[in-house]
């Protein structure tokens, strides 16, 4: 049987950039390695901020999914969190 | 040993760039912090208007720090840059610009965030004499002095021309292998730019955010002026950076969309604002700020209709969604260009 991540959802629609990374980065702070976030964007700039921002900080983009004038860009926390470094 | 770690204050232009990688080039490990007062020029516009998608849309701070393989950082401050705005110790510069109690203020947070967290020293891109307020040979003491930071901030750019701090005296830098620039040449930037094979950078005009802009600062003292006071919200800020303002009566403003973007970002306002729409031919989306009745309406919507592209049609159909209140359309002559007044624009 294999069990099922359910992502911890974050709504940062309306924002606008760096909001939905500074939002990003607070929530993943939180979490733990492995943990899954979902954050759901209307900033177009967005798209290019948050990868960026996961690329340089060590965690994983899993998936970007584009819908009406929003887009939710899902990610996995990575194991070297910056505030234990 | 463990190893020397820095913070780095990255803005996203290149002095910051080099000053990091100057840094990390002598083995210390270097992370970037970056913080958002809401006036930074960064993302907003540049996602916003549809005319600008050819650029890319990038964050400078986060691709400054990618270029460098470091982490980035990015706080959130707009309540606590409120008071720097509107008390500055120091004044302002040509526009609402606080540079340098803003320099001193960056500082301070940085340098808390450093302690917090183990970092050993503060690192930033200034370069004496480059800006004529917070970057003076007079000036950069009063950074280091009144962020509390003191001899905890190199900076690396021109650290050769002011006296050695911590990292130097403690050996975690080699001084001699900082740099002594000064003046408002770019050139020794340049060519350091060129030395570490960076070819592509953000050059910010004014400086680093919209006080420095005079169009962007008019826009806010009228909405000070307008409130009868000097608070403001983050919508408040953001909403200054987007589309034409004109207030043709002091008690309300008109914000118009100037294209598809903008009247795509205005509409995530429409709950909160009386609002208007042409509904007849393509045109701006019009958000009203301020309390307005009847007869302001009617002005508002013909000085829309003014904007969209009926302008020379007979009669443009608008449609009002007062706040809180009722819908009703309406059919307006479009204002002529002779009746708008230079002085309703802010
Ligand atoms: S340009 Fe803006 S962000 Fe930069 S120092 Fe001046 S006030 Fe601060």
């Amino acid at each position: 049987m294999t069990t099922q991540i359910v992502p911890e959802q974050l709504d940062a629609r309306r924002l606008l950039c760096p909001l939905p990374v500074i939002r990003t980065q607070d929530r993943v702070v939180e979490m733990r390695a492995g943990d899954i976030l979902a954050v759901c964007c209307s900033d177009p700039g967005a798209r290019y901020d948050i990868p960026a921002w996961c690329r340089i900080n060590g965690h994983k983009i899993l998936e970007i999914s584009e819908g009406n004038y929003e887009f939710t860009i899902t990610l996995e926390v990575g194991e070297d969190d910056a505030f234990d470094s | 040993m463990a190893k020397v770690k820095a913070v780095a204050l990255i803005s996203g232009g290149l002095d910051s760039l080099l000053a990091a990688r100057v840094v990390l080039g002598q083995g210390v490990h270097v992370e970037g912090i970056n913080f958002f007062t809401g006036f930074c020029v960064e993302g907003h516009t540049h996602a916003i208007r549809k005319r600008d998608s050819e650029k890319p849309k990038r964050n400078n701070a986060l691709w400054v720090a990618e270029q460098l393989g470091i982490k980035l950082h990015i706080i959130d401050v707009v309540e606590e840059y409120k008071d720097v705005l509107l008390n500055p110790k120091h004044g302002y510069g040509a526009n609402l610009n606080p540079c340098l109690d803003c320099k001193g203020f960056m500082v301070r947070k940085a340098d808390e965030w450093a302690q917090a967290h183990g970092f050993d020293f503060l690192l930033s891109g200034e370069v004496i004499g480059q800006r004529p307020m917070s970057q003076r040979r007079d000036t950069m003491p009063v950074v280091a002095r009144e962020s509390g930071a003191g001899e905890r901030l190199l900076r690396p750019l021109c650290a050769k021309l002011l006296p050695p701090t911590l990292a130097e005296t403690r050996g975690w830098v080699d001084r001699e292998q900082l740099h002594g620039f000064s003046g408002r040449s770019r050139k020794p930037q340049m060519a350091l730019a060129e030395q570490y094979g960076f070819t592509e950078y953000a050059q910010p005009a004014g400086g680093c955010c919209f006080l420095t802009n005079r169009e962007y600062s008019s826009k806010l003292t009228d909405l000070w002026r307008a409130q009868g006071n000097r608070e403001y919200e983050l919508d408040d800020i953001l909403l200054l950076k987007v589309g034409r303002h004109l207030r043709p009566r002091s008690n309300f403003k008109l914000i118009l969309g100037r294209e598809e973007g903008e009247n795509n970002y205005l509409r995530g306002y429409c709950k909160q604002f009386t609002h208007l729409h042409i509904l007849s031919h393509h045109g701006p989306l019009g958000l009203i700020d301020g309390s307005a009745n009847h007869d302001d309406l009617l002005l508002a919507a013909r000085l829309a209709a003014r904007f969209c592209q009926g302008r020379d049609a007979e009669q443009v159909e608008v449609e009002v969604h007062e706040h809180e209140g009722e819908s009703w359309t309406t059919m307006v002559r479009p204002m002529p260009a002779s009746e708008v007044l230079r002085e309703w624009y802010v």
